[in-house]
């Protein structure tokens, strides 16, 4: 007549569909600014993506005879993720073959949910690296407002206006007499902040992803101590080597451009791949921060979000282990 | 004022307001009572009544066996039918003794005493013979508390009124109905444990009882201490770190820092024990949830829960589970045939639909649960390693420190089995 269960008899209203659902829903703003800056096409890529993830997860978990979980949400969350990693104008293969690799070799091998090492998106991205480093670092858009780079058109007369990223400008172009000095202008930051320049789909706008890093907080989804110590890492770094003359790009230039917002608000804070005690979270983003920093400046790629996150992801079961707590009466 | 609170814990809703304004109401004694021999932590009585045998309201029936156990009185006058296995709150079958009412409730000795006088070997002494245990759920039984291990003592008294479980009201009606009485008790605890420093302690969610408090505590010598409400907040560690800052060491006890902590209920059975010579037969027991009028009611041990939800009015809706305690950590019945024991705090009543067993995702290692750990566990590793059949890191990363209070559960997204396994890895450890 009764069911019987263990206690407790309540639950908090939260489960892991709402939080796959909320991270998704944060994800839009962004989303919707891509579209209107890259056109259609984000739109394409991104829905391809997506089902590829959803239809590796499906298979993997046929194949591995285990329950079919898509109705999680997470490979959507991967999904959209990988896409937000790809320049607008790859080929429509590329979100798949990445979708492809993100969900089998990041996450369905290590067990599915929960047990990958490894932000299945940025495995996806960094096999696209290896696998096809011209479309990774060469299909660039030039958004409906702005320029590639961020500066203002009627600033400039340069040609990297309208050939490279901000980042990439900076690393390649950077003997450019005036150059630097045009990125480190109010107004290419103002650009920089809106998302009016070029980049991968998902990472230009940092005003709309702070908007979505806003919702993640409001809604306890993540750990504050992720993104701010990952901005005030890469802020003050840059800041005191800018002071110290080794770069000539402010701070702010830094935390602008590339993908730190995306990177900082949402896979840095990738639950199953970053530390689950809060002094490790600490650690955690600031090792991102300072490994961001250390590819930009001396790496041989001029973003380093992605491999920084991806190299603290590998050191996250050693930091937790290093940041146990001290259990209450030991 | 300040507000005293330890680290992690919830705050599910409280769901109070269904019962918190109802005064307790006694109920008429069942026309037979089931009182079961093992109602407590520790072994169980040994049973002195035969078949047939004639008993008052307050006739000892069950004599305490060992160091850790308790006596049973009768909680009604009559005849014992038989002695048998009937079904317990707590899980199982237990030896307990069937008794048919009277209806005359004819009593032992319930003439006023004078309480002014007693030792404190006295008061411990009255305390074990009246088969008092922790009114609070845990129903450890309370003469072995208030007799310290050798060469340790108690600095000071906590009477916990936090009532931390949500829905459950009966501890916020006693301090509301029965102020003077329950500091009368604590009083008589501390001389039996030889300390001058009283403290109550009460969530901020009764202000009823703190106001109450605030007026009273002073007369009897006692400070108020008001508790930021959060689950699980009457859990003695808990409170004993939220007021006294001290940890209560690994594997020890409150005494180890010089803390006795008594729940508010308990105060008042000895208050009662002491004046009255009155053993602990009856006790308040809030129903709530889904039945028709929400209740607070005084009744004799042994009465069913078939008979507590009548008095409520019946169920509301369609019954999904029947729960001994409250939501948090209130054991899920099979049948509502299941007695009254000393720690039954309340029934909880949950609608069909609010039963339907949650739906669970893999672990998605949201560390919720670690940052509400009240013991700063990892029970998300724990859980792994538990899955894994590896124990002995289970065991590492402090498995046996869980108190088991739900709320790394409580919080998890993917619902995992959280506590069912701690459990198991307990019981395989030891
Ligand atoms: S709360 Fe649940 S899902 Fe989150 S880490 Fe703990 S066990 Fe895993
Ligand atoms: S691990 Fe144990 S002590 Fe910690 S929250 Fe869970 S049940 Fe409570």
């Amino acid at each position: 007549m009764f069911r019987v269960s263990p206690y407790p008899h309540i639950r908090d209203e939260v489960t892991t569909r709402r939080i796959m659902f909320i991270v998704i829903a944060s994800l839009m703003p962004a989303f919707a600014g891509s579209i209107f800056f890259f056109g259609i096409k984000v739109l394409v890529l991104t829905a391809i993506s997506v089902a590829s993830s959803l239809i590796c997860e499906v298979l993997c978990q046929i194949i591995r005879k285990k329950p079919i979980t898509v109705s999680d949400g997470s490979a959507v969350v991967t999904g959209i993720l990988l896409a937000f990693n790809l320049p607008p104008n790859v080929p429509y293969f590329v979100p798949a073959v990445g979708a492809f690799f993100a969900i089998v070799v990041g996450k369905q091998v290590f067990g599915g949910l929960g047990y990958n090492i490894f932000n299945p998106a940025l495995v996806g991205r960094a096999f696209l690296m290896a696998s096809w480093p011209s479309f990774m670092t060469g299909r660039w858009a030039v958004p409906r407002i702005g320029t590639m780079s961020g500066i203002i058109p009627g600033l400039s007369s340069l040609d990297v206006v309208s050939s490279a990223t901000p980042l990439t400008a900076a690393k390649v172009y950077s003997g450019v007499p005036g150059l630097i000095s045009l990125l480190n202008d109010k107004s290419t930051l103002l650009s920089l902040f809106v998302g009016t320049r070029g980049g991968c789909l998902g990472e230009t706008s940092c005003l709309l992803l702070l908007a979505g890093g806003i919702i993640l907080l409001i809604f306890k989804i993540i750990d504050y101590r992720i993104p701010l110590s990952y901005f005030v890492t890469v802020f003050s770094l840059t800041g005191i080597l800018w002071f110290l003359g080794v770069t000539p790009l402010t701070p702010i230039f830094h935390i602008l451009s590339g993908g730190l917002f995306l990177g900082a608000f949402f896979m840095a804070t990738d639950y199953t791949t970053s530390p689950i005690t809060k002094e490790g979270r600490w650690i955690f983003a600031i090792g991102c921060g300072v490994i961001t920093v250390v590819i930009r400046l001396w790496g041989g790629y001029p973003e380093g979000v992605s491999y920084s996150i991806l190299l603290m992801n590998a050191g996250t079961p050693l930091i937790n282990r290093f940041t146990r707590p001290r259990i209450f009466g030991h | 004022m300040r507000r005293f609170t330890f680290p992690g814990g919830i705050h599910p809703e409280e769901h109070k307001s269904l019962t918190e304004g109802k005064p307790i109401r006694e109920i008429k004694p069942p026309d037979e009572v089931i009182i079961p021999l093992s109602q407590h932590t520790g072994s169980p009585a040994k049973p002195i009544v035969e078949k047939g045998g004639r008993v008052k309201v307050g006739t000892k029936i069950g004599e305490l066996t060992g160091f850790i156990s308790a006596n049973i009185h009768s909680s009604v006058s009559g005849e014992i039918k038989k002695v048998d296995l009937h079904s317990h709150p707590a899980g199982g079958n237990v030896l307990s003794v069937f008794i048919t009412n009277d209806g005359k409730d004819e009593c032992e000795d319930t003439s006023e005493k004078d309480i002014d006088s007693l030792s404190a070997k006295d008061i411990i002494g009255i305390v074990k013979e009246a088969g008092i245990v922790g009114l609070g759920g845990a129903a450890f039984p309370t003469y072995v508390k208030l007799s310290p291990p050798r060469g340790k003592s108690y600095q000071a008294l906590i009477l916990n009124g936090s009532e931390c479980e949500p829905y459950l009201t009966c501890d916020c009606r006693l301090m509301v109905e029965r102020p003077e009485d329950l500091l009368l008790g604590g009083r008589l605890i501390a001389r039996a444990i030889g300390v001058k420093r009283c403290i109550i302690a009460i969530e901020e969610n009764k202000p009823d009882a703190i106001g109450k408090m605030d007026k009273l505590a002073g007369k009897y010598d006692f400070e108020l201490a008001v508790l930021r409400t959060k689950y699980p907040e009457g859990a003695e560690k808990q409170l004993i770190w939220a007021i006294a800052g001290s940890e209560v060491p690994t594997g020890g006890l409150p005494v180890d820092v010089g803390m006795c902590v008594h729940n508010v209920g308990t105060a008042l059975a000895v208050y009662e024990a002491a004046r009255f010579g009155k053993p602990l037969i009856e006790r308040v027991v809030t129903v709530t949830g889904a039945v028709k009028s929400p209740s607070n009611f005084k009744v004799r041990i042994g009465t069913s829960f078939k008979k507590l939800v009548d008095e409520a009015g019946g169920y509301l809706g369609e019954p999904g589970k029947l729960i001994a305690g409250g939501p948090m950590m209130g054991i899920s019945q099979y049948t509502d045939e299941v007695p009254v024991v000393k720690g039954t705090t309340g029934i909880f009543i949950q609608k069909k639909e609010e039963s339907v067993p949650p739906h669970q995702t893999a672990c998605i290692k949201c560390s919720r649960c670690v940052d509400v750990c009240p013991m700063r566990l990892l029970p998300t590793s724990i859980l792994a390693f538990i899955e894994r059949g590896d124990f002995s890191t289970a065991k590492e990363l402090g498995v046996l420190d869980c108190m088991e209070c739900g709320s790394c559960e409580y919080v998890c997204p993917a619902r995992r089995p959280l506590i069912h396994n701690f459990k198991l890895a307990k019981v395989r450890l030891r």
